[in-house]
């Protein structure tokens, strides 16, 4: 009695040891896809949206029969908004998972964070926001707009289309902005802006009490020549600052604010009142009916059980991205990172707005640019768009240091090569 | 682009200035056609189908323009006709030229008309000019401020003819200083110097750049107005304009200053309290004030038809859940730490994290819209340079309010004699029979409480989310310090003179480096003045 006891309780054993062999079996025969982005702290607002985006495209994924024969797998991790956090992720992500590709990162400090770890482990990085530019690594993809696929655009907008003479660039105090408004202000002075046309001013993240530079914003805009803002202002500082400027009496007709991180999202539950009229500047705009588009958006309702959320520009970015390596991964036959870098390039995928996105030699893709008017409901007039199809540039052409940069990862397998010197400085943290 | 403006300013003249409309009523076609025009995915082509209908004078342009700048003109995408939208929720709409409902209209087959800035402005304008006949003063005067956006000969020929029919003074002088603005550029000289006299003293900002323009000179160094006598003149006013704006500046500043300073006293109020009185540091004095302004939200989530009411209703809730947070904060924790300033820090530092996950858990990270009710919004035009945010303005006298509140109470209650007692020498007010638990528990309820109105006022001011509170921490203790520990006066006066010192420097120095400027002169004024600008005397202080 008591030995079959014995022995029935070692068959279970040997059974849920199988299981758990099986499961590991199993567990190698899939893709691992990588989610960094923060789900707590103070970027969660921005990068839950986008963990949920991958999600819902590697489900998608799955449903047409997977990968290669296999089942794409997510692998999710919260950096938290912690940027030393994310490295550390990024690091358990590639040497303890093994994750295939990465799709993460919001801020430009948190890209900067993990690049010496991708570079280091030859991890595959997708990068779905705008940013400042002055990088491209061979580990990192940049599926969001460069500066010449957003602030130039919105500048010669407002320049060309509204007649602005003078120019308030205003910002946050930290990488993205700074380097931006630099390359504006370089922008701005080669088309004959004087110096005294250019207010610039920063200030610090979350800042509330916006009385004093919205009055001298006001005070600045009142000599007599038409003027804009141009607004690099992160984060939930900006509904103060339009709240600000509707207090004040300044309205878009008379000052408009063109807004490059400003987007459906960050509308989505503020009272958008204040905003009226006020110009965004992205490369994808919920409002664009197109057919790709009313589906992707049906899916997403679909998929986050929730017929409100909206959608906005790194969403798409995400999309195209993860379509990018789909079909790289297919044309290589292998989730191998050298591999996939290589065939990557070249390849083209349908934007939800029309047009293809292509993948360029220097990692960044090519992207139609959209001017919109925030509406009462929070979503975008289209006021105005590019011709074309704007391919990115990693290295500005305006800011001196960078003129002379080329990324080329296909012919000079550098992400910047110097034209004057005939040097290539070597990954960024080699 | 002025060239359009000119147009539509001149078309919509030309239609005020006609013979009765049915006299020379076109025929509906032609309307038809320049309404289709609309439809055009171009703000160029549409500008001009706007002017072209101004043209028409066709009875139904004022209501086709108002719906176009209200964004309730749709057209049919098959067809291309034009309709009016009602009303906004439900989509029922009229055809735009015989106004006739169209039934069963459905949203799906028909497309918004979709207007740009320049395209609202021009079509303000080209309404303003029907709305000079309109009774309501406010309206008149409205409708001269948008003409004067665009002055042209038309329009200051209108103007003249108008004002002398205009009995209101406000619309009657923003009309004279159209037309006199118009008059600088007149060839006889009298005119011009005229225009300027009459210019004198207003503070309007087209009226300065202009003078100004009028003083200078021009590229090869001759002045840009001929006459002497003129720029004589017009060099006076653009002093005087001068001096009255700077006056005007530095009021606004001041009253910045003393807006920022009372949002640091009112955050910094409670803390005197907690910290001033009982010496307890209080690291989740934030997540109080934080909880008040979620208070703030939820009592607008129960009230949706009453937004105003719902802020005023708050008040008294937020002192509540703050103030009963700070009880049992106080009994469940603080009271076995009284005289380890280190564990309670530490302690209160870990309940001010727990709140703020418990805000993230029940109200997800995202910031929280709080709205301001229509009262609060908007400003106080004093003068064209000299304006006063209603907001702010609100914020000031309830900050003044809660500190006359709290003074009174702690001055000429039983229980602000007992705070005071204990705070003075706990063993003797004990031993004269001073239940001093209980009094500690009162006086951190009441900071707490006090805290939660203090959200309440922030919930107007800035984003409501989990990490509200962590803003104001820092700053509260500064002020504290700053004012000296335990003196409620130090902590207004303090609050106050850091705000204006704050905004003094930022013009100059931006708003970053300005923060810096007055903490590096805190800590050198701590340096100096250990015990802040009010320190308590006698024995007390040496408890």
């Amino acid at each position: 009695m008591k030995h079959s006891v014995r022995l029935r309780g070692l068959k279970a054993l040997a059974a849920a040891v199988a299981l758990a062999a099986g499961s590991l079996a199993q567990a190698a025969d899939t893709i691992k896809v990588g989610v960094l982005h923060s789900l707590s702290g103070t970027m969660a607002i921005s990068e839950t949206t986008l963990k949920d985006t991958v999600l819902m495209l590697i489900e998608e994924q799955n449903k047409k029969g997977g990968l290669l024969g296999k089942k794409l797998e997510a692998v999710v991790v919260d950096p938290a908004s912690n940027w030393p956090l994310f490295a550390e992720k990024a690091e358990q992500l590639l040497v303890k998972d093994k994750v295939d590709v990465v799709f993460g990162c919001w801020t430009s400090v948190s890209r900067k964070s993990v690049l010496p770890v991708f570079e280091k482990h030859n991890g595959l990085l997708f990068y779905p926001v705008q940013y400042e530019g002055e990088e491209s690594s061979r580990n990192v993809f940049y599926t969001g707009a460069a500066p010449n696929q957003q602030a130039i655009p919105a500048v010669d907008y407002l320049m060309n289309e509204v007649g602005v003479q003078r120019w308030v660039l205003a910002g946050t105090d930290y990488v993205y902005p700074r380097t931006t408004n630099k390359i504006l202000e370089a922008y701005l002075k080669s088309k004959g802006v004087k110096q005294e046309d250019i207010m610039i001013n920063y200030t610090p993240f979350g800042h509330s009490d916006w009385q004093s530079i919205v009055a001298s914003i006001k005070r600045f805009g009142s000599a007599g020549k038409k003027t804009a803002v141009v607004s690099t202002i992160n984060g939930d500082a900006n509904v103060p600052f339009y709240k600000e400027l509707a207090n004040q009496k300044i309205s878009a007709e008379d000052i408009p604010v063109v807004a490059f991180s400003v987007g459906e999202e960050e509308l989505s539950g503020i009272d958008t009142k204040p905003l009226v009229g006020h110009l965004a500047a992205w490369n994808y705009f919920q409002s664009i009916e197109t057919p790709a588009n009313a589906e992707f958006i049906k899916k997403w309702h679909a998929f986050t059980k929730n017929p409100k959320r909206v959608t906005n520009d790194p969403m798409e970015a995400h999309v195209i991205g993860f379509n990018m390596w789909v079909k790289a991964v297919e044309k290589a036959k292998t989730t191998d990172v050298d591999k996939v870098i290589d065939a990557i390039i070249g390849i083209e995928v349908p934007n939800l707005t029309g047009g293809m996105a292509k993948m360029l030699p220097n990692h960044h893709i090519t992207k139609p640019v959209f001017i919109g008017e925030v509406r009462a409901d929070g979503q975008f007039d289209i006021v105005w768009q590019t011709d074309g199809l704007v391919p990115g540039d990693a290295w500005s052409d305006y800011l001196p240091g960078s003129k002379d940069i080329e990324a080329d990862w296909v012919t000079l397998k550098c992400g910047n090569y110097n034209t004057k010197t005939k040097q290539c400085s070597g990954q960024n943290y080699e | 682009m002025p060239a359009s403006i000119q147009l539509i300013c001149r078309l919509s003249l030309l239609l005020l200035l006609a013979i009765p409309i049915a006299a020379q009523a076109q025929s509906d076609d032609l309307f038809v056609e320049r309404l289709e025009l609309l439809t055009a995915n171009n703000f160029k082509q549409k500008e001009q189908a706007v002017a072209g209908l101004l043209n028409l004078r066709h009875p139904n342009t004022k209501a086709v323009l108002q719906a176009l700048l209200d964004g309730r003109l749709y057209y049919e995408r098959a067809s291309k006709r034009v309709v009016i939208r009602a009303a906004e929720d439900a989509f029922s709409v009229a055809d735009a030229v015989t106004l006739t409902p169209i039934p069963d209209a459905s949203e799906d087959a028909f497309s918004r008309i979709t207007t740009n800035n320049q395209l609202r402005k021009n079509l303000r304008g080209a309404i303003a000019a029907f709305e000079l006949d309109s009774p309501d003063a406010r309206v008149r005067l409205t409708a001269v401020r948008e003409m004067l956006r665009s002055l042209d000969e038309d329009t200051v020929a209108l103007l003249r003819e108008r004002v002398e029919q205009e009995r209101d003074d406000e619309v009657r002088a923003a009309m004279t200083s159209g037309i006199a603005l118009f008059d600088l550029d007149n060839e006889d000289a009298g005119v011009r110097l005229a225009a300027v006299e009459r210019l004198r003293g207003s503070l309007n900002s087209d009226v300065y750049n202009r003078l100004r323009a009028l003083i200078e000179r021009d590229d090869d160094g001759n002045p840009v107005e001929p006459d002497p006598e003129v720029r004589a003149v017009a060099i006076d006013v653009v002093n005087g304009i001068e001096t009255r704006r700077a006056f005007y500046g530095s009021l606004e500043t001041l009253f910045f200053g003393l807006s920022l300073g009372s949002v640091l006293v009112l955050a910094a109020i409670g803390l005197a309290i907690t910290f001033g009185v009982m010496g307890v540091i209080n690291m989740a004095h934030g997540e109080l004030i934080m909880l008040g302004a979620y208070t703030t939200y939820v009592m607008q989530l129960l009230l949706p038809d009453h937004i105003g009411a719902a802020v005023l209703l708050a008040i008294p809730a937020a002192f509540i859940v703050s103030g009963a947070t700070g009880v049992l904060i106080e009994r469940g924790i603080v009271r076995f730490l009284y005289g380890r300033p280190l564990e309670t820090l530490l302690a209160t530092f870990g309940v001010s994290l727990v709140l703020q996950q418990l805000v993230r858990d029940i109200f997800t990270a995202n910031n929280r819209p709080v709205e301001t009710p229509a009262w609060m919004a908007g400003s106080l035009q004093i003068n064209e340079v000299f304006s006063i945010t209603l907001n702010r303005a609100y914020v000031v006298i309830f900050t003044l309010l809660v500190f006359g509140l709290l003074l009174a109470l702690l001055s000429k209650t039983t229980l602000g004699l007992k705070v005071r007692a204990v705070a003075q020498n706990r063993n003797m007010a004990r031993a004269m029979g001073v239940r001093t638990e209980w009094v500690d528990a009162m006086t951190f309820g009441l900071g707490a409480g006090i805290a939660g109105v203090a959200g309440v006022a922030l919930s107007q001011l800035t984003n409501v989310g989990p990490n509200l509170g962590q803003q104001y921490i820092i700053d509260s203790f500064m002020v504290v310090v700053f004012g000296g520990v335990g003196n409620l006066w130090g902590t207004l006066i303090g609050g106050m003179s850091l705000g204006v010192v704050n905004k003094l420097l930022e013009p100059y120095a931006g708003a970053v480096l300005a923060k810096i400027f007055v903490l590096v002169a805190l800590i050198l004024f701590i340096q100096r003045r250990p015990r802040g600008l009010f320190p308590q005397k006698g024995r007390a202080a040496e408890a």
